[in-house]
């Protein structure tokens, strides 16, 4: 009994090892056929979906499949493939997360601030809890409420779409918000009280006890956080989905409309095949290479060193 | 100067932690608002296709059940190993993974289900949405029993064994129990969690605007149809869907509150 019950759990520890194992090559075995069609020059190719005439005599290969699946006959006369490139969602995806990042910032810190250093501990609990549960609302709500109450204000402030980079980018970082906030404070309530009260007794103002005492304190932990908050970022799909616009065009101005990774997929999984759905797998699996990186910093450089 | 300075960075903070009370009002009151403008009772009483909401607040619990059947046992059985037999570098590498896939990107888990549950078996289902949902909740589960058990002190473990207990008896009678509320917590934070999501089940289990019970077939989620509906030019549709999440929101938030109370009354 004893030996069943130990080899259980150690089963049941070795399947997070196998998912992320088998996500991986999942992902790498799916994206296969993109990966040999575009290969790195994917990540470059701004053109989704454009069908290219090419002369018979290069489309030699049986391999070429369309976007229905079919394999294309060699005798016919005028060949088309179709082109997937992956720039434009690879680029939306990093611009949308930069304006989340700076907008969220700022007041993530300030927050942090309040609830560790600033607020009388019942006000600090209660709106830490109100943040929490900011942080606990689903992401497609933030999605309807950023498309249909956000966006129309910023629209009206900058001009331009109402759909764009700019208001999925605020969005999410008003999603990212208060997960920063909440993970920042913890990192700042790590410094030793001592410190802090060795400071204040020296005359050192709060503000000052913050800069250069909490703050050089905690800071491997806050860019810890930070950074970690930009993986979750990178990754989200429903608030996104609503606001970036959906449309394979690099963006020319931050109020002009594109994509992103995740809406990429979201858009398109249910109706794509063959190197298509091919080229859709392939940027999951950039998307999960990047956020396991991104991650992965975080976790074992930053917060480690930090605790 | 000095006094200044500190005064004006003070105001900021503060203004910061207004700023994102107010975000919270915002989002909460339009809910309230349009949700309860277009609330009705009949809502829980008809399926989607006749204009309720029915079966989709049951398929999106029916999914979300049985991601918890699924994930709550392996995530709790791992995060034993991890904290009570686990020594070494595969314990800490375990982890140290674990860590990383509670922050994947949910829609890389749908598209990961798709392929390796969708595809073979020719279609979406209800069994393929369950099994995306399972893997979000796992490593949750891992981290909150691994950390919950953590917190129980050595001296519990040694008594119990001190008694003639064998190991897996002083972890089920006297650990488990010692960090229950703990993990319990921890569980419905997961579940919370997981009842809300949306990306992983856009094509593992897609939507149906009929009851269903069959797990085989493309399943009703209230998250899915919540897209679709809020996406439609009808005003009628949207309504439907500002009720929809409306009714989502307050029960993720209901469950998140009923978890903060539980920890709350085992402190006092």
């Amino acid at each position: 009994m004893e030996k069943i019950f130990q080899k259980l759990s150690l089963t049941s520890a070795s399947i997070v090892f196998v998912i992320l194992i088998a996500i991986f090559f999942t992902l790498f075995h799916a994206s296969k056929p993109a990966i040999d069609q575009f290969g790195f020059d994917f990540l470059l190719n701004p053109d989704w979906n454009k069908e290219l005439v090419v002369e018979s005599t290069l489309a030699m290969s049986d391999e070429i499949v369309d976007e229905d699946g079919m394999l294309f006959d060699e005798d016919d006369e005028a060949e088309t493939i179709t082109i997937y490139g992956g720039l434009v969602p690879i680029v939306g995806t990093f611009l949308t997360t930069i304006i989340a990042l700076v907008f969220a910032l700022p007041i993530a810190m300030g927050i942090a601030v309040f609830l560790a250093e600033i607020a009388p501990k019942n006000i600090s609990n209660i709106v830490g809890i109100a943040i929490e549960l900011l942080a606990a609302i689903p992401s497609i709500i933030f999605g309807m409420w950023g498309l249909y109450y956000f966006a129309p204000i910023v629209a009206d402030l900058v001009g331009g779409y109402q759909v764009s980079l700019l208001t999925a980018g605020l969005v999410l970082g008003v999603m990212i918000l208060p997960f920063m906030a909440a993970i920042t404070r913890d990192s700042m309530n790590t410094t030793p009280d001592v410190l802090k009260e060795s400071a204040y007794a020296l005359g050192a103002t709060k503000f000052e006890v913050i800069k250069d005492v909490i703050f050089p304190y905690s800071k491997t932990g806050i860019i810890g956080s930070i950074i970690l908050a930009l993986g979750r970022a990178l990754g989200e799909t429903m608030a996104v989905a609503f606001l970036i616009g959906s449309i394979f065009v690099l963006p020319t101005a931050i109020n002009s409309p594109t994509i992103s990774i995740p809406v990429a997929m979201a858009n398109n999984f249910g109706e794509a095949s063959g190197l298509g759905e091919s080229a859709l797998f392939y940027l999951a699996l950039i998307l999960f290479v990047i956020s396991f990186g991104v991650i992965s910093i975080a976790k074992f450089y930053f917060l480690k060193k930090a605790n | 100067m000095r006094l200044l300075v500190n005064k004006i960075f003070l105001a900021l903070s503060i203004l910061s932690a207004l700023i994102g009370l107010a975000f919270l009002g915002w989002i909460l009151s339009t809910l309230f608002i349009k949700g309860l403008s277009s609330f009705h009772f009949n809502l829980f009483l008809n399926d989607l296709i006749d204009g309720g909401l029915r079966n989709l607040i049951i398929g999106q619990f029916i999914l979300a059940a049985i991601a918890a059947a699924i994930g709550i046992p392996l995530g709790m059985a791992a995060g034993i190993y991890l904290q009570e037999y686990g020594r070494g570098k595969y314990t800490t590498l375990i982890r140290d993974l674990s860590d990383i896939m509670m922050s994947a990107p949910s829609i890389v888990i749908g598209a990961f289900v798709y392929a390796v549950v969708v595809i073979p078996t020719g279609g979406t289902s209800g069994f393929a949405g369950a099994i995306a949902l399972a893997i979000m909740m796992i490593p949750v589960v891992i981290n909150t029993t691994d950390n919950m058990l953590s917190l129980v002190p050595r001296e519990l473990r040694e008594a119990g064994i001190a008694l003639g207990a064998s190991k897996y008896k002083v972890i089920i009678d006297i650990v488990i129990k010692a960090a229950k509320v703990g993990i319990m917590t921890g569980i419905l934070l997961a579940f919370a969690r997981i009842i809300g999501e949306t990306a992983p089940l856009l094509f593992t289990s897609e939507t149906s605007n009929y009851f269903s019970l069959d797990l085989t077939e493309s399943f009703p989620s209230l998250t899915v149809s919540i897209y679709d509906l809020a996406n439609e030019p009808e005003e009628s549709s949207r309504d439907l869907a500002w009720a929809a999440s409306f009714i989502l929101t307050v029960l993720v938030l209901i469950i998140n509150l009923a978890g903060r109370f539980i920890t709350r009354n085992k402190e006092n």
